[in-house]
């Protein structure tokens, strides 16, 4: 009998050793490709709500994480940075709307250093198919509705959808998805115009490929050292 | 030698069929394919597992003692399962994204499991091999069918996002079959699955009782239904 379960688990153990090889060197190989297509397609979005020949820096690696109550999580959030010679010309916020139909709602909002929007692409969500997924760019353009648009105080009302009065559509069925995504944003950009300065002093950033946590000099409650990295 | 493969491809692609005669994989059957691009995604990466999965297990038959062949079978297919989720994320991404957690999900499928345990493990490595070939595209057939159902009735399409799958050429396969307003809901959602896998099990019968009543004599009814018996035997 103990020889048996010795000799099983000695089997047992060689064949985890084995499987654990190949799936490290599958790793190893791998690694370099997934790397790059990940910055791939980080790139994609950010060009996306951020044309490419309005900055000069590098745009995926000038980042900062912060954490901040108006961005939606306790998370840290990216904020990536551009820049043309040095000066500011926007900022890409990753903020979660926390609020959707079905969870969170992850965003990037693009805002100029003037404090307008720049553009805005859902991330990730669980939004039902056909009704709440009108946010993505590939089924409707609904989410460029809020290029070029201001905030122009605290309590700017329409910043809302149809149905609330403000000025971003709702969708036929689905209400809740957008009234969550306007919100967001609204925040983002609040939050942007709070922290501008702050942001963009942190000049040239090292080329190192991973986001420095700011979050002791931008917000109280820093909590983590994840490299908070959603693409 | 060449009847024996002939059987082993009918039992994988219609006989006893992973999708509609086992119900195996059901999970990831029913969740991906809301297009053909996602099930053709989910269906080769099944595909490679299989095949893989049950190359080494038969190669590997003798070494393994009956107690613990189980565990065994679950970290080589995961090792399997996790090489093809790698080389997806690192060759084509945004298929990758589209399948989600249903990448991951292949372990659980019993569809692999049950192959290990009924054929692989008993057979030698050239059999086992094309037994995972013929039951991975029996699967991925099914797959393709529910997925092509689901997208000309929800979205009016065929091959929307091949792209992300095969490279840009293809997006110039992407058939627009007509076009719709809003979409409908009940074939993008889970429960329009369910219905469009039940009308594709009820056509399989009624070919299978055709094919039946055309024969004078039916052969026997005799379709091996696979258990993944964890009794020693």
């Amino acid at each position: 009998m103990r020889i048996a379960i010795k000799k099983n688990s000695k089997i047992l153990a060689l064949f985890a050793i084995a499987c654990t090889a190949v799936v490290g060197l599958v790793n190893e190989f791998t690694k370099g490709h997934i790397q790059n297509q990940q910055q791939q397609h980080l790139l994609t979005i950010l060009h996306s709500i951020i044309e490419p020949q309005r900055l000069n820096n590098n745009l995926a690696n000038d980042c900062r994480l912060v954490t901040d109550p108006l961005l939606g999580s306790s998370e840290p959030q990216t904020v990536y940075l551009a820049r043309f010679d040095g000066e500011p010309v926007a900022a890409a916020i990753s903020t979660t709307a926390p609020d959707g139909y079905n969870g969170n709602i992850q965003l990037i909002v693009a805002v100029n250093a003037d404090g307008s929007v720049s553009g805005v692409r859902q991330l990730k969500h669980n939004e039902t198919p056909g009704l709440g997924d009108k946010i993505e760019i590939r089924k409707s353009d609904w989410i460029t509705s809020f290029n070029g648009k201001v905030i122009r105080d605290e309590k700017d009302s329409r910043w809302a959808v149809t149905k609330d009065n403000g000025m971003f559509d709702q969708f036929t069925g689905a209400t809740i998805t957008p009234r969550a995504v306007v919100k967001a944003v609204k925040q983002t950009v609040t939050y942007f115009k709070q922290h501008q300065q702050a942001l963009f002093a942190l000049e040239g950033s090292s080329n190192s490929g991973s986001c420095r946590d700011e979050g002791q000099s931008l917000s109280k409650n820093q909590n983590s050292d994840t490299s908070g990295e959603e693409s | 030698m060449s009847n024996e493969y002939k059987e082993l491809a009918r039992q994988g692609l219609w006989k006893n069929n992973p999708g509609l005669v086992q119900l195996l994989g059901l999970c990831p059957l029913l969740a991906v394919t809301s297009t053909v691009t996602n099930a053709l995604g989910l269906g080769l990466a099944t595909l490679l597992v299989l095949i893989g999965s049950n190359i080494t297990v038969s190669a590997i038959r003798q070494w393994v003692p009956k107690e613990i062949r189980i565990p065994i079978f679950v970290m080589i297919i995961a090792a399997f399962v996790t090489c093809v989720q790698l080389l997806m994320n690192a060759f084509t991404y945004g298929i990758y994204q589209s399948l989600g957690l249903f990448l991951p999900l292949i372990v659980t499928n019993c569809a692999i499991i049950g192959r290990a345990e009924a054929y692989a493990s008993k057979n030698p490595v050239k059999q086992a091999g094309f037994d995972g070939l013929m039951m991975g595209t029996g699967f991925a057939l099914v797959l393709l069918a529910l997925g092509a159902i689901r997208e000309v009735l929800g979205q009016g399409t065929l091959f929307d996002g091949a792209n992300l799958l095969l490279g840009e050429w293809a997006a110039g396969l992407r058939v627009e079959v007509y076009n719709l307003d809003s979409q409908f809901l009940l074939a993008i959602l889970p429960p329009g699955a369910f219905i469009a896998m039940g009308f594709l099990i009820a056509i399989k019968n009624v070919i299978d009782s055709k094919i039946a009543q055309a024969q004078p004599q039916p052969e026997e009814q005799n379709i091996e239904r696979v258990r993944v018996n964890f009794d020693a035997q």
